[in-house]
């Protein structure tokens, strides 16, 4: 059946363990005038394209962290065609299970990031997400339940719209934080007044306030898909602590425990179309330790504009999910 | 969120009150009607700073013509938490200058206002108010929903308004000669200044969006240009002429003040109603047919 390749991005990244080094830091920017609103804040204003072939983690046999030119291009062109090679090597459903090529991609996906990494982790230096903490039992419930759910949905078998993930669901999809390059409509705009950023992701159309103006966190009982983020300045990088997300299950990145994730964002523009943009997640009840990546944006407008990506509004396919189910069942499928 | 005007949080009311019941000298502000003349705070640019967190207190969403106060959809359900209150037309003359054909669609669309049916990829836009489905609401519907919105203006060639209802978000792009490019829920929006006065252009909206619970509806031609103007540090009035030659028999114009939120703190918040509409669109799809 067809499925999502978003949803499946988004859900199946999974960890496993290697010995932690010392975080590297990232590159220094280097001195130059960069630009500054009128109000005197770093100016980030604009629209930004994260999209690259860079997995988040390091791909075995990938070896090290930054490659030479030589094996960058080699690496390139193997993610590529991972991505986008024709892959009617399996029968009629895998075809169509795998029919997100090129086609869908935004061109930037196919390429590793220009300083030729091999993950966009950047600590644990082995460029993968540290391994999982035992679960309490209440948590090992909820993931095997979301399992079996995700189960029934591969198998073209969903009981019901809540068999679904929220990228289906068209609830939230790459607009919660961390920000991850995805297959399509990697684009965030930036906006910017006196005492507050706001950062626009195309996927789904909402707009995350970030009050940089010193006000505190929400209080505890209001929660939101998005969190609630604050943020200041330490020199020209604008640093993002978000708090406040909602319990529903998988809201936030892995399904870390709400009560205890943190994650902080650091956006540093380091030239006129390039910004760093890196986050630290931390959570005792998930990972063993805390682990980081760096991804860069590119400037793109005014050549390239941010449109309206309208998720729900036009939602067929989560009918047509259901609806082929039911038929699937009726003729004795299970 | 720079609050630069802080003050009690009950602030508007009383503000309001003060500045509605002054007497109005002599000369009245051009387009604000009842407030005196009224110089905004500037950005860098000469422009004013229309910066803030706003929201509409008309009952426009309800209806935007002269409406008593009526039941829900469902008072069997919902009592006096679905009811709408009464309210004065937000139209300048009253009624909507429909032609008669689109006055009949109007009141299909009331009497179905709150029968969805998503089953048919052909039809399933045909039924049930926007809103009811929570989907983006459109402009000017948007701006006189019962939510704030926040308006983000900087010093680059956009202006984000980003309203609260379904986190719909809309671009105002500055002095753009680009047309639009597809049609949006949101719409396509270029802005320029006419002194101190935002005027927003507004094309390439989504033919299936309405104004109001009321079923008062527009086509693919709408054309909405709208104007928003400082009146006071707490105040902006908004109007919105309308034009849909397919629907209308002539443009019309709506009119209502905008009011600055001025609660301690206040920061725009999440209604991402999607999860409040699945039982109701999808839920006879599912195994039990009625979700879980």
């Amino acid at each position: 059946m067809m499925r999502y390749l978003l949803a499946a991005i988004l859900l199946a990244i999974s960890g496993s363990a290697q010995t932690p080094h010392a975080a590297k830091a990232a590159a220094p920017a280097g001195k130059r005038a960069l630009p500054r609103t009128p109000w005197g804040d770093p100016d980030l204003q604009g629209v930004w394209n994260d999209a690259t072939s860079t997995p988040l983690q390091r791909p075995n046999g990938a070896g090290k962290d930054v490659l030479t030119d030589e094996e960058a291009a080699s690496f390139q062109d193997e993610l590529a065609n991972d991505l986008s090679r024709d892959r009617r090597d399996g029968g009629a459903d895998a075809d169509v299970n795998r029919a997100y090529n090129e086609h869908w991609m935004d061109s930037r996906r196919l390429k590793i990031t220009a300083d030729r990494r091999t993950s966009l982790i950047v600590d644990p230096p082995d460029g993968r997400i540290p391994p999982l903490v035992k679960l309490s039992p209440e948590r090992e419930k909820v993931r095997a339940e979301r399992a079996a759910a995700n189960a029934r949905f591969n198998a073209g078998l969903p009981a019901t719209y809540k068999d679904m993930s929220l990228p289906v669901r068209c609830i939230i999809r790459t607009d919660s934080p961390p920000y991850l390059p995805t297959i399509y409509n990697n684009d965030f705009q930036i906006f910017q007044s006196p005492g507050l950023v706001v950062i626009a992701p195309e996927m789904i159309h909402s707009a995350r306030m970030i009050p940089v103006d010193g006000r505190p966190h929400l209080g505890k009982n209001l929660r939101q898909w998005l969190g609630d983020s604050r943020g200041h300045w330490e020199g020209d990088t604008l640093v993002v602590e978000t708090t406040n997300f909602r319990k529903d299950d998988g809201v936030i990145f892995q399904n870390a425990d709400p009560d205890t994730f943190r994650i902080t964002e650091r956006f540093t523009r380091v030239d006129a179309n390039t910004l760093n943009y890196e986050f630290t997640v931390e959570d005792p009840r998930t990972w063993t330790k805390p682990w980081s990546a760096r991804i860069p944006w590119t400037k793109i407008d005014p050549g390239e504009q941010m449109y309206e990506y309208a998720c729900h509004e036009d939602n067929y396919d989560l009918v047509h999910f259901l609806v082929g189910a039911r038929a699937r069942e009726q003729r004795g499928e299970k | 969120m720079p609050n630069r005007f802080r003050v009690a949080p009950c602030a508007i009311a009383v503000i309001a009150a003060a500045i509605l019941a002054a007497p109005v000298a002599g000369q009245q502000a051009r387009a604000t009607g009842r407030f005196p003349a009224y110089r905004a705070p500037r950005m860098a640019d000469g422009h004013p700073d229309l910066n803030g967190l706003w929201q509409a207190f008309v009952t426009a969403n309800w209806d935007v013509q002269d409406h008593e106060a009526q039941a829900g959809a469902h008072p069997e359900l919902d009592g006096a938490y679905g009811a709408g209150p009464a309210g004065q037309s937000i139209v300048e003359g009253g009624e909507i200058p429909y032609q008669p054909w689109a006055l009949e669609k109007k009141k299909e669309n009331f009497a179905r206002r709150a029968t969805v049916d998503v089953s048919n990829d052909e039809t399933r836009q045909a039924l049930g108010d926007p809103e009811l489905k929570c989907y983006m609401p459109g402009v000017p519907r948007a701006t006189y929903m019962p939510f704030p919105f926040q308006i983000v203006q900087g010093s680059n060639p956009y202006i984000l308004m980003a309203y609260e209802f379904t986190t719909a978000t809309r671009i105002i792009r500055m002095n753009w000669k680009q047309e639009a490019p597809t049609p949006s829920w949101m719409g396509w929006s270029r802005g320029h200044w006419e002194g101190d006065t935002l005027v927003v252009d507004v094309t390439g909206q989504r033919e299936e969006s309405w104004l109001d619970r009321a079923g008062d509806f527009h086509s693919d031609a709408l054309h909405v240009v709208e104007r928003y103007t400082p009146a006071s540090p707490y105040h902006l009035m908004y109007e919105a002429t309308i034009e849909d030659s397919k629907v209308y028999t002539r443009p019309w114009k709506i009119s209502f003040p905008l009011y600055r939120r001025m609660e301690k703190n206040v920061q725009l918040l999440e209604f991402k109603c999607v999860p409040f509409t699945e039982d109701l669109l999808f839920g006879r799809f599912g195994k039990t047919g009625g979700g879980r």
